[in-house]
Parts: C-alpha cells; sequence; structure tokens
C-alpha cells in the first residue's frame, strides 16, 4: 500500500531514476497527497496478483516542465483515459502503471489510480526518464502503441491510430501544444502477461527504497545507496559550469565536474537532453544512454535535476545499470547513444567500470 | 507627495539590532545609532531615531526620505501572530483541481490565514488564450456568505504573468460582493511563474496587510513625535524600495529586506559593482552575491514559516558563525556555535573579561582585531586557533559556493561581527572593509533605488524578433520603475534573463526583466 506517508519517498527515488529529466517530482507528489488524502491508498501489486489476461493501462502526462508548474491538471484526466480505453477495448482496465517512473511521471497515475480504486502495478515503461514517448520498453517487445488516447484538463479527448511508435511522439507533441502545451495520455496498453516482459519490473518498489535509503541514510548516503542498488560513483566533485541551449524542442547542454578528495585532478562532463545522456572523462565514455546517470547532492544523496543544475554544487554523478531489455539490439535502436545522434556504440557501464578500475 | 530629496533616514530593523544612519544630499553620513532591537520592535525604532537625531540636532527639519527596513511580517508568519483571516480564490477551473489551495500548509496556519478557498473556472494558457471562460457567477456565490467577515481576498489565476485578465475581473466582482473597503491581492502583482508558491504568496500578502498597516503607524506616531516630515519607503526582498502606499498593498514583498540591504550597502560603501558579500553577525554570517550593483535572487523556491513561495529573495548561503559563537572542545574536537553570546559579547568573551571563549576570542588572538585585554586569552589555549581556522574553512567554502564561476571575485566584507574575516579568502581576488561597515543595512536602506519588474512569457514570433521582445520587456520593466517613484531620467535595466521554454514546436520564452533607478528627486 502507499499511503501519505509513503509517497515522499517514492518521489525522492522517482527522481533518483530519472536521470536529471521527468520534471519537477513535487507537483507529482502534491496530486497524488491529495487523491490519497480524498480517495484513500493505493494498492501497489505485481504480476502474480492480476489475472494474466487483464489490461495493464500505461499513462502519464506530456508537455512543457514550466505549463505543468501553472496547469497541474483536472485529476479526472486518468479516468476519462480508462474510461475510453475500456470502450475501445471492451474489456476492464485491472491496473494502471507509469509510462515513466522517473520525476513527476512516476506518481501521477498514483493519483489517478487513488481516484478509480485500481492497483498500480509494480513497474513502468522506462525505469528511469526518457524524452520520447516511444522510448518505452513496450515498443521494445513490440507491443502496438494503439490506440493512443489523449486528453486535457477541460474534457477533450483524442484518440489516435498510427503506423508506429515515433508517429505517437510527432502527432501527440503536436496536439499537446493545441492544449496549451500540457496532455495526459495512454498508449501501449498491454495484458498482464505481455507486461511480465514487455515492462521494467519493480520499479514504484525500487523507487521507494531508495527514498527510504535516503531518508535514513548516515554518514555517506551516496555509498549507502551505491551499495544497496550494485551502482558506481564516477566521480565526487564539484559542479564548475553548465552550459545551456534549446534546440527542436529539447533543452541541451553539458554539465562540467572536477573532483574532489580522492578525485582531485579528474574531471567529468555531463551531456544533457532534457536527461543526462552520456558521461565523459577525458574524451572517453564513462557511462551512456540507456544506462541511468545521476547527478546527486553529496550530502543528502537527493538527485538534483538537470533545470537545476548550478555551479558550486557538491555532487556525485553516479551511474546505475539500466534493465536487460534496454540493452536489447531493439532497445539500443530506439534509446541507446546513437538514437540520440552520438557516434558510438554503447557498452555497459559496469564493463566500462571495470576498465578503468 | 513629491519632496525634494534632501537628508534621508535610513531604519534596519534586524533580529539583534536596530540600526539608523542619517546621510546627505551627496550620500556622506552624517550619523549613525545601533541599539537591541526590542521585543515591541517599536521603543527600538524611537530609540535609535533618536540616536541620530541626537547628533544632528536642528538639522531633523531636512529629513526629506525615511527609508525603512523590517522583519515584522517575517515575525508575524513565524509566530502566526496577527494575522488576518482571507478568502483564498484561484482561478483555474478546470485545470487544476489536481491540487487544492493551501495543500501541504501547516494546519495551524492554515487555520489562522483562510476563511475559505475555492477554484472558479478560468485562467490562461501560455500562449495568452483562455483555458476557460472566467466564471463570475461561481465566484460572487463564493463570496456572498462571507461578506462581513473577511477583509481580504487573494486570488491567483493561471498564468497571470502572462495574462492578468481574469484576475483584475475577480477584483471587480470581490468590491461589488464585499464593499470597496476589502483588500484585494492580485498574484501578477506578487509572483512568478509557478502558480502553487505564486499562491501561497499571494495568502502571505493578503493577511498580512494589518500588520504592516500597524508598522506604519507606529512609525508614522514616531516620526511625528520628533516631528518629522517625511516621504517614507519601505525596503523590498531585492534591495529596492517601494513607496509606503505600495508597502501597505504589497507586505509579502518586505520580507527578506535585510539581507538585500546589506548587499546594497556594501556596493554604496564600496563603490564596487560585483562582489560576494559576506554579512558577519553576532550569530550568523550571510553570503550573497552583488550582480551589477544587486543582490543575485536565488532560483529555487524558498520556504517561510513551513510555506512554499517564489518570491523575489536574495540567493544566500548562511553559516551558523558570528562574533558572538561560543567555542568549546566537545569529545575533544573544536565545536563552535550555534549557540552565540549574542548581545552580551561585550561582557561575555575573553577579552572583554568574561569567561566564554567566542570567535571574537579567536580573532583577537590570530591578530586580526585589537580589542579588549589580549591577556586574558590564555583561557582559550588550544582552543581558539582551531576554532578560526575551521571556520576560516567554512567561510572559504561558502564563498566558493556562492560564485558562479571560477573567476576570483572581489570580496566585501559588512556587519558587526567583520573583524572575524581574514585579509585573503580563497578565490577572493580581495578583501574590502569598507568605513561603517557595522550599519551597512541601514545605509543600503536608505540609498537603495526604486524598481519594477516583469516576468513574462512571449512568443518572439509574433513580435518580429527577438530583439523586439526583449525591446518590449525592458520598456514594460522601466514603466513599472517609473510608476514606483523612479527617476525616469536615469532608470535603466539592471537584469535581463531569458529562458526558453522546452518541447514547443513555436518558441516561447519566459523573460525576467528589471529596471531600477534612483528615486525621483524632482
Amino acid at each position: 500500500m502507499v499511503g501519505a506517508a509513503e509517497l515522499s519517498d517514492l518521489a525522492t527515488g522517482s527522481a533518483v531514476l530519472g536521470a536529471g529529466g521527468g520534471g519537477d517530482s513535487r507537483t507529482g507528489l502534491l496530486m497524488a497527497l491529495q487523491a490519497i488524502e480524498t480517495f484513500g491508498p493505493v494498492r501497489v501489486v505485481s504480476f502474480d496478483d492480476l489475472p494474466g489476461d487483464g489490461l495493464v493501462m500505461p499513462c502519464g502526462g506530456v508537455g512543457a516542465p514550466t505549463v505543468s508548474i501553472e496547469k497541474f491538471g483536472n485529476g479526472a484526466e486518468g479516468r476519462r483515459l480508462r474510461d475510453r480505453v475500456e470502450e475501445l477495448l471492451g474489456r476492464p482496465v485491472v491496473a494502471l502503471m507509469p509510462s515513466e517512473i522517473g520525476g513527476s511521471n512516476g506518481l501521477l497515475p498514483l493519483a489517478w489510480a487513488s481516484e478509480l480504486g485500481l492497483p498500480v502495478l509494480d513497474a513502468d515503461g522506462m525505469g528511469r526518464a526518457f524524452p520520447e514517448m516511444q522510448q518505452v520498453a513496450m515498443e521494445v517487445a513490440g507491443v502496438s502503441p494503439n490506440p493512443c488516447v489523449l486528453t486535457d484538463e477541460r474534457g477533450n479527448v483524442l484518440v489516435i491510430e498510427t503506423v508506429g511508435g515515433r508517429w505517437i511522439e510527432r502527432v501527440v507533441r503536436a496536439v499537446a501544444v493545441e492544449f496549451g502545451a500540457r496532455a495526459c495520455t495512454t498508449e501501449y496498453v498491454l495484458t498482464v502477461d505481455q507486461a511480465r516482459t514487455a515492462t521494467v519490473p519493480g520499479t514504484i518498489t525500487l523507487a521507494r527504497r531508495i527514498g527510504e535509503l535516503l531518508r535514513g541514510a548516515q554518514a555517506d548516503p551516496v555509498a549507502e545507496l551505491l551499495a544497496e542498488l550494485g551502482g558506481f560513483r564516477l566521480i565526487h566533485g564539484k559542479l564548475v559550469d553548465v552550459e545551456r541551449r534549446t534546440s527542436g524542442g529539447f533543452a541541451r547542454g553539458s554539465a562540467f565536474i572536477e573532483g574532489l578528495g580522492d578525485d582531485s585532478g579528474r574531471s567529468l562532463r555531463i551531456e544533457i537532453q532534457n536527461e543526462n545522456l552520456v558521461a565523459l572523462e577525458d574524451g572517453r565514455v564513462l557511462a551512456s544512454v540507456p544506462d541511468i546517470i545521476t547527478v546527486l547532492d553529496n550530502e543528502s544523496g537527493a538527485a538534483i535535476t538537470t533545470e537545476r543544475l548550478r555551479y558550486g554544487q557538491r555532487v556525485s554523478v553516479v551511474a546505475l545499470r539500466c534493465h536487460p531489455i534496454w540493452r536489447s539490439e531493439r532497445g539500443l535502436a530506439l534509446a541507446g547513444p546513437r538514437a540520440f545522434g552520438y557516434e558510438f556504440d554503447y557498452q555497459p557501464v559496469e564493463e566500462l567500470h571495470a576498465a578503468v578500475a | 507627495m513629491r519632496r525634494s530629496l534632501d537628508l534621508r533616514l535610513g531604519i534596519d530593523v534586524g533580529g539583534t539590532n536596530t540600526d539608523a544612519v542619517v546621510l546627505d544630499r551627496e550620500g556622506r553620513l552624517l550619523a549613525k545609532a545601533k541599539v537591541p532591537t526590542s521585543p515591541d520592535v517599536t521603543r527600538g525604532i524611537v530609540a535609535a531615531l533618536d540616536g541620530v537625531l541626537a547628533v544632528i540636532g536642528e538639522q531633523r527639519s531636512r529629513i526629506s526620505h525615511v527609508m525603512f527596513g523590517t522583519t515584522h511580517a517575517t515575525n508575524a508568519i513565524l509566530q502566526r501572530r496577527k494575522l488576518r483571516r482571507v478568502a483564498v480564490v484561484r482561478i483555474g477551473g478546470p485545470a487544476t483541481y489536481s491540487i487544492r489551495p493551501l495543500l501541504g500548509w501547516p494546519p495551524e496556519l492554515r487555520e489562522a490565514v483562510s476563511a475559505g478557498e475555492v477554484i472558479v473556472d478560468g485562467g490562461s494558457e501560455f500562449d495568452g488564450r483562455e483555458i476557460m471562460p472566467f466564471d463570475a457567477d461561481q465566484l460572487a456565490r463564493f463570496l456572498e456568505p462571507l461578506a462581513g467577515r473577511v477583509e481580504g481576498v487573494a486570488v491567483t489565476s493561471v498564468f497571470a504573468s502572462v495574462s492578468a485578465e481574469h484576475e483584475l475581473r475577480a477584483a471587480e466582482v470581490a468590491g461589488a460582493v464585499l464593499g470597496p473597503e476589502v483588500e484585494v491581492s492580485l498574484s501578477h502583482e506578487i509572483g512568478t511563474v509557478g502558480l502553487l508558491e505564486r499562491e501561497n504568496a499571494t495568502v502571505l500578502n493578503a493577511t498580512l496587510t494589518p500588520v504592516v498597516q500597524e508598522v506604519n503607524e507606529a512609525l508614522e506616531s514616531a516620526l511625528g513625535s520628533r516631528q518629522l516630515d517625511a516621504l517614507v519607503f519601505f525596503a523590498q526582498n531585492d534591495g529596492t524600495l517601494m513607496a509606503q502606499e505600495q508597502a501597505a498593498r504589497f507586505p509579502v514583498l518586505t520580507i527578506g529586506s535585510g539581507p538585500a540591504n546589506s548587499i546594497r550597502g556594501a556596493a554604496y560603501l564600496t563603490g564596487i559593482q560585483d562582489a560576494i558579500v559576506v554579512d558577519v553577525g553576532g550569530t550568523s554570517t550571510d553570503i550573497g552575491v552583488l550582480a551589477n550593483g544587486f543582490p543575485r535572487e536565488s532560483s529555487s523556491p524558498i520556504e517561510i514559516g513551513g510555506i512554499r513561495t517564489n518570491f523575489r529573495m536574495p540567493d544566500l548561503i548562511s553559516l551558523a558563525l558570528g562574533g558572538g559563537s561560543i567555542v568549546r572542545a566537545e569529545d575533544g574536537r573544536v565545536a563552535i556555535g550555534p549557540q552565540s553570546v549574542g548581545y552580551e559579547l561585550s561582557r561575555r568573551a575573553l577579552v572583554f573579561g568574561g569567561d566564554t571563549p567566542t570567535l571574537t576570542d579567536a580573532a583577537v588572538a590570530a591578530g586580526r582585531a585589537d580589542l579588549g585585554d589580549r591577556d586574558r586569552l590564555a583561557a582559550g589555549d588550544g582552543l581558539l586557533a582551531p576554532a578560526l581556522a575551521w571556520a576560516d574553512a567554512a567561510l572559504a567554502d561558502a564563498v566558493d559556493r556562492v560564485k558562479l564561476s571560477r573567476a576570483a571575485q572581489p570580496l566585501i566584507v559588512v556587519g558587526g561581527g567583520s573583524i572575524l574575516v581574514p585579509d585573503r579568502v580563497p578565490g577572493a581576488s580581495a578583501v574590502h572593509r569598507p568605513e561603517h561597515f557595522d550599519v551597512a543595512n541601514a545605509i543600503g536602506a536608505s540609498i537603495a533605488m526604486v524598481s519594477g519588474q516583469i516576468d513574462r512569457i512571449f512568443h518572439p514570433g509574433r513580435l518580429g524578433s527577438r530583439e523586439a521582445m526583449l525591446d518590449e520587456a525592458r520598456a514594460l520593466a522601466r514603466e513599472q520603475a517609473i510608476r514606483a517613484g523612479a527617476d525616469p531620467r536615469t532608470v535603466e535595466i539592471v537584469e535581463l534573463e531569458e529562458l526558453p521554454l522546452a518541447y514547443l514546436t513555436n518558441p516561447a520564452v519566459r523573460v525576467r526583466a528589471k529596471a531600477a533607478g534612483p528615486l525621483d528627486s524632482g
């Protein structure tokens, strides 16, 4: 069960898994808080708790982060999406699931599920945050994105049938701008049996565990977190520069970190496109998408999103292994370095780290 | 209401001390006074006022302007005292039902402040379209039962920074239903982008009105009883001034004016426009940044008494280190503060014959100041040098954190505890110690400029070009500053920031512009 007390842990963990993106998890937290106060706690369930042929509805919000801190939503979007999906498919939805665990989107489906009295499946479509809608495990596994249903806070509902995931991203983006640069969507609806292999499992529990761990951590929260998750500290240091630019609708840029203490003399560069995509040292890749690169505050272990990176912050840059589905050929074609325009092949972070150590 | 500038009186009410200064037209300091802040605040103000008046004597009639910085509003929120119950109105239905107004407020503060909350239909999109038409009837129905029971209304509409139309119409409805004497706070005049934080600030503003009214009356009576007839200005949290009438309407903007004043005062006393400012008090030290003559503002949300806001507050790092911080041994290590001997420094510190080792003693032992009786320092043997080294390291670290770039910058030290700061600080190109450093706050208040600011979303495509967009932003900010009392001949743009919105196919840009100028001297 996730009640009001567990939500802030979940928000902390969602931010860590967000790889610097996913938007302000605080609005998601407040939405879930209000829903749970009003409608009661949400049951988080695993595959075995649900009928194998039951429908799971992946869902969340898309749009400009600046808009979502002004116009955060009505609350009934989840109900409208669920009702239309059931009408289109002629069967009940048995659980909701975040399309993306990272940031605000990791919490929004909990708010909706509380109102609907539905459980939330302990899984998500990414295991992290990605900039585009088709960058989900369901697409890797060959699940159809159709029907994609889109709604706004007023009650406009749009059903989209596309020839493939890339078109969802293009059409939804155009419609979302008309809606006022924010929309709520569901796509890649699938059965529980499909979800066993076509999602990233266990991520709600994982996000909560990360939150609990950081809340209770003693001397070195980052070290405790990495020990628990089997992650890697790429550098411990100070943020010395951030460059930003916006192109093609994405916030792009680079962050530079200089080592402190044992890492004195080292320096790291992070390449950013909404999320942290690649970490480099002297031109050598230390980690890259789809592995999760997150910048953590050294003292609290809390994640710092890309728009909040600033000179002088004392940080640890950490890398967490992505789910194996992302390391498949199709996964890398969708969300590997080359999918973001980099001219190198993906290597798993643990191999890169072994080579350095 | 216009009076040409002659002598100006600056008063700063801080947590420990109330300072007053008198400056002449050329900005020369004629008198200064420092007295302990009294529990009722007003007596401290009168004492500080009398302190400077005694020095300038017959010239008191030449005081033309009074600039006042105060912590009254902050204290009222922290202590939940003298707050007024207000109607909380959000224009954001159906787009914002998912988070209701005041969600997450401490319950007893919500109880003290809110007479009821409503979300009515309306609000603007980021591009100026209506989300929904404004529902005036719905608002009237909510307000009718509150007539006679509330004295204030806080109105916040979605993307009010893009279009304020619905807020202005709500103000008309409130006036018609509740009567013209009920004061209405509108969010577009108070906060920036970020609905929940702006709404919180607007509600705090509406609830604080009586507090600032009371301060105004106390100040008027203090000035009147001393036969002073001057124009009164209040210091704002961004280091600029607003007219007394403005302060009465926007009391929330007085919160946090202290640090802003000391940063401005540091700029004035040194003539430096870009620097790091370290304000060392008795209990704590604030480290802020002077950028282009103004305090750099924080980009993160600021919490006041447990409420998240997006006030225009200086970006500060505060350390629990001050001249009165107590130095002691703990588990075989040297520990400093956070306890301080405070205003009892001149009695309890070792150099002054007391028995409590303080950071002031450590500074004297290291030869940074020649105070009191050095021979009494033996009681702090083995403690003082490591304590000072620790404080130096903490300061150097904070200075480095607050900087925006690697380049070394000058450092200006002000405040009563300035002697703690060494002559060389890592990351600082030079350490400046201006004369009258101890009353930099009050000086900052009295020399402050008048400003105007906008924070809006622009669509450069519609305006023809990026340059046209920036020109419009500059013109709007200038207009605001002149309306607030700045001299149109000298007002200038002091801050311009563009933040492009991600995700959109047609570019939209959030632009913040601030203009400021000296008071119109007639």
